[in-house]
């Protein structure tokens, strides 16, 4: 770093320092480090400084310095994030919201919930519980995620087919724009007046505003939820059971698909009790009140017969549901028993080309010479792959990128896109030349302008530069590319 | 059935360099929505544009070109058992998809099947450049990029001409019930927020003329018995009860003369009884008021309650008739709105005066 940086270091961490207790403003290199990376190691930049404000005033302070400065910005919030989104900028701030962890308001008759940013997702619905409430979505970090980057990634989970995406489910947030403004986007209603700026920052990755409050609508707890857990001896009939059960009017709340290495491995990790010789097993979750539940079940099990399951286990009781969701709930940890390291996707599919989406991923399984295993969220066609790789071995995580790369562009060849629901970060950036050409590239680079003309809140990040995306291109990485 | 996007889009082109202005209309059946501006400004029509451009009912999608009826993708989703969840509107017959994005407008479902912003996957869209963009997809869930789909719910045609849109579609449920009791107003915002509170198969909640409403749909078990748990009237037509309530042709929008307000709200509000009738939709979310006011001085009562108000239908429209942002998100939306149609071609002033 030059000299010249250094001097900007110092006197910004002085001009924090008048208003943050010093402690939460960090320089040193080594309390800096863990905040190097989120959720995806393999990227890594060290911050010039961490700040960790805990009042609204402050973040809005941090923001008119920076803006002033042109120091660039990037909030996280608890790091979980698995597309280096929260990675920092090395000549800029990391502006952590983990001390807005308060939950402000719950509003058990109006059904909702007025948080704190840094607020984990499950400690919402921990807290709602006691009103028969729960917040929908359900990231599978949701233990440790924060509903901050909830907002800025529009995470999702394992019941969004039935309960929606993190959009669905917010009524507010309250923002500081690079400028250093407060603004509230959406209300207490459900909807709102003028531009719907709400649905654009959702999702956006920290690119166009800091969320210092969030509000959520809450849900009824369903009385009953039960899991009809089946085997198939291949892919493609498990994938039409998948349509079967969607054909027959039932809206899952949950609905999995495992391939046979991902079933080996979690029955392996927990002794779920797992059809070990299945090529495929879907996990269907039915919820509601007792009738419905026990109309659908007994549907869904007739329909997995006829469509040729090879072995049906319904959850009698709590703990046997729990059982079935432990294998797919620990199939990450699980493929990290099998291999040093693992890189995982998240591209989604329309449905009806699972099964050729598998095969050509085998196929370049074998080319890569690098396993893979999935876990898929067949009712809404997001798909897991996992990639298995060693990070000791030399070459193998370049190897294991490229490989990463084809099975995102064969995504979006059978009319899918690169991310469900992991975000763009620094991961995607070059693949969304697959996925967009460039006027809609340009598009987004114009609306990131009219929040933050400066360009200092997570610069990098979520949208590539044009220039890069006729390299990508021209290499060869963007001939499906077909519009624009 | 065809494609007319080419034509569109030439249209687009000559406005933009003759500096012509664009008043984009579907079936020109929400004429009565938004502002009245745009007085110089052509007519770009939407009404050819039309057709199912794709349709795989087990993934639940629906792409559509924008000009297709309401009428006809409903009868298209119903041989398969399907339909628009979030129920929208039908002002007339010859309602579109595209105008029901464009305004945002949906049906009484919609605090529990979602908004048809909720349920856009993604769109095609022709910016003041004439380039024909496309965002989202055709499927549930993709965060690339960011979501200029749904931005496009409400903005009422302000920031481009939408050519195509996909949407999720749900199955029908298998059986409804409506349930009937005489409350006040008041009474009522208690019992409906309580009701929706509850784990059951609520899909319908709203008070007019002194009575609660109570929809419930889905497997027909589960129907009866939470009827009979809550008891009250069983209503004998309640699906044409909800029509009327969904196509604004319930007795309660019967007065033309009299300007209609929308206030969008919490929905265990209280607001003011200001003098003439009244109505509550979406369980105390969307309130409904019929009579003479202006907006600036309805304003501070919906902000008390938590939300936003409009003037829906009717009164002064060359005034505004939504209630404005502050400065500094007037500020984001004039930019946006530069940056998708920066030589102000389509719909001018319709939103707002400023937009």
């Amino acid at each position: 770093m030059s000299s010249g940086a250094r001097a900007g270091k110092s006197q910004l961490a002085e001009q924090f320092r008048e208003f943050i207790d010093p402690d939460f403003v960090i320089m040193d290199d080594e309390t800096l480090r863990p905040y190097e990376c989120d959720g995806l190691v393999m990227y890594r930049a060290l911050p010039m400084l961490v700040v960790l404000p805990d009042t609204v005033e402050q973040v809005q302070r941090v923001m008119r310095i920076c803006h002033r400065h042109k120091v660039p910005v990037v909030a996280r919030g608890a790091g979980t994030g698995l597309s280096a989104g929260a990675m920092p900028h090395k000549d800029g701030v990391v502006l952590s919201l983990a001390r807005f962890n308060r939950i402000l308001d719950i509003d058990p008759v109006g059904r909702t919930a007025r948080l704190q940013p840094g607020v984990r997702n499950l400690a919402i619905s921990e807290e709602a519980a006691q009103y028969g409430l729960y917040y929908g979505p359900d990231p599978s970090s949701q233990i440790a995620c924060t509903i901050g980057g909830n907002v800025a990634e529009n995470s999702g989970g394992v019941h969004c087919l039935k309960y929606g995406l993190t959009v669905h489910n917010l009524l507010s947030v309250e923002m500081i724009t690079a400028e250093g403004e407060q603004v509230t986007l959406g209300s207490g209603g459900l909807d709102s007046c003028g531009l719907d700026l709400l649905a654009l920052v959702t999702g956006s990755e920290g690119l166009l505003g800091v969320v210092t409050e969030v509000t959520v609508k809450l849900l009824p707890k369903p009385e009953v939820a039960q899991v009809v857990m089946a085997g198939f001896d291949s892919i493609e009939k498990a994938g039409d059971a998948v349509g079967g059960i969607i054909a027959h009017g039932i809206i899952p709340a949950g609905l999995e698909m495992m391939d046979s290495p991902a079933i080996i491995a979690a029955d392996d990790f927990c002794h779920a009790g797992y059809p070990r010789e299945a090529k495929a097993l879907l996990l269907c979750e039915v919820d509601g009140t007792k009738e419905e539940v026990d109309e659908h079940i007994a549907a869904t099990e007739a329909l997995f017969r006829t469509l040729g399951a090879t072995s049906i286990r319904t959850s009698r009781s709590e703990a046997e549901r729990a059982l079935l969701w432990l294998g797919r709930k620990s199939a990450f940890p699980a493929v990290g028993r099998i291999s040093p390291d693992y890189y995982c996707m998240d591209g989604t599919i329309p449905r009806r080309h699972l099964a050729r989406v598998l095969l050509e991923m085998e196929k370049m399984s074998e080319e890569f010479g690098l396993r893979v295993v999935n876990v898929f969220h067949a009712g809404d066609g997001n798909l897991h792959p996992l990639i298995l790789f060693d990070a000791n071995a030399p070459g193998e995580f370049e190897r294991t990128e490229a490989f990463g790369s084809r099975i995102l562009k064969l995504c979006v060849e059978v009319g899918g896109c690169i991310t469900g629901e992991h975000g763009v970060g620094v991961e995607k950036i070059r693949q969304m030349a697959v996925q967009f050409g460039d006027q809609e590239l340009q598009q987004f680079h114009e609306v990131k302008a009219a929040f933050d003309p400066v360009g200092i809140l997570n610069p990098g990040k979520g949208v590539p530069a044009l220039k890069f995306c006729q390299e990508y291109r021209s290499i060869g990485h963007g001939e499906t590319e077909a519009h624009g | 059935m065809a494609d007319q996007s080419q034509q569109l889009r030439e249209q687009v082109l000559e406005a933009g360099s003759s500096g012509q202005q664009l008043n984009i209309v579907g079936g020109g059946t929400k004429a009565f929505m938004g502002r009245k501006a745009g007085a110089g400004a052509g007519t770009l029509s939407m009404a050819g544009h039309t057709g199912v451009v794709e349709y795989h009912p087990v993934e639940l999608v629906l792409t559509v070109r924008a000009g297709t009826t309401l009428r006809e993708i409903e009868l298209v989703l119903a041989e398969h058992g399907q339909c628009l969840h979030f129920e929208p509107p039908h002002p007339g017959e010859a309602a579109t998809i595209g105008g029901t994005l464009a305004c945002n407008l949906s049906g009484p479902a919609r605090p529990w099947a979602g908004s048809v912003r909720d349920q856009v996957l993604g769109i095609r869209l022709l910016n003041g450049k004439g380039e024909h963009l496309r965002f989202g997809g055709q499927v549930m869930k993709n965060v690339a990029g960011y979501d200029v789909a749904r931005l496009q719910a409400g903005a009422m045609g302000t920031l481009g001409v939408i050519t195509e849109i996909s949407l999720k579609v749900m199955p029908k449920p298998a059986a409804s019930a409506t349930l009937v009791r005489t409350l006040s107003m008041a009474e009522a915002v208690e019992y409906m927020n309580r009701r929706a509170g509850e784990p059951k198969p609520l899909t319908g909640a709203c008070w007019v003329d002194g009575k609660v409403y109570l929809r419930l749909a889905g497997a027909r078990t589960a129907v009866e018995a939470t009827a009979a748990q809550w008891g009250g009237d069983l209503l004998p037509d309640g699906d044409g009860f909800w029509r009327q309530i969904q196509d604004m042709q319930h007795g309660f929008f019967n007065h033309p003369e009299a300007p209609l307000w929308r206030f969008s709200v919490s929905s265990t509000a209280t607001l003011p009884e200001l003098e003439g009738p009244w109505m509550i939709d979406w369980a105390g979310s969307q309130r409904w008021y019929c009579g003479p006011a202006a907006l600036s001085n309805l304003e501070p009562l919906a902000r008390r309650a938590g939300g936003q108000v409009s003037l829906f239908r009717g009164g002064d429209r060359t005034a505004e008739v939504m209630q404005g942002p502050p400065e500094a998100l007037k500020a984001i939306q004039r930019r946006i709105k530069h940056s998708f149609d920066p030589g102000g071609i389509f719909n001018p002033g319709r939103l707002y005066s400023w937009l």
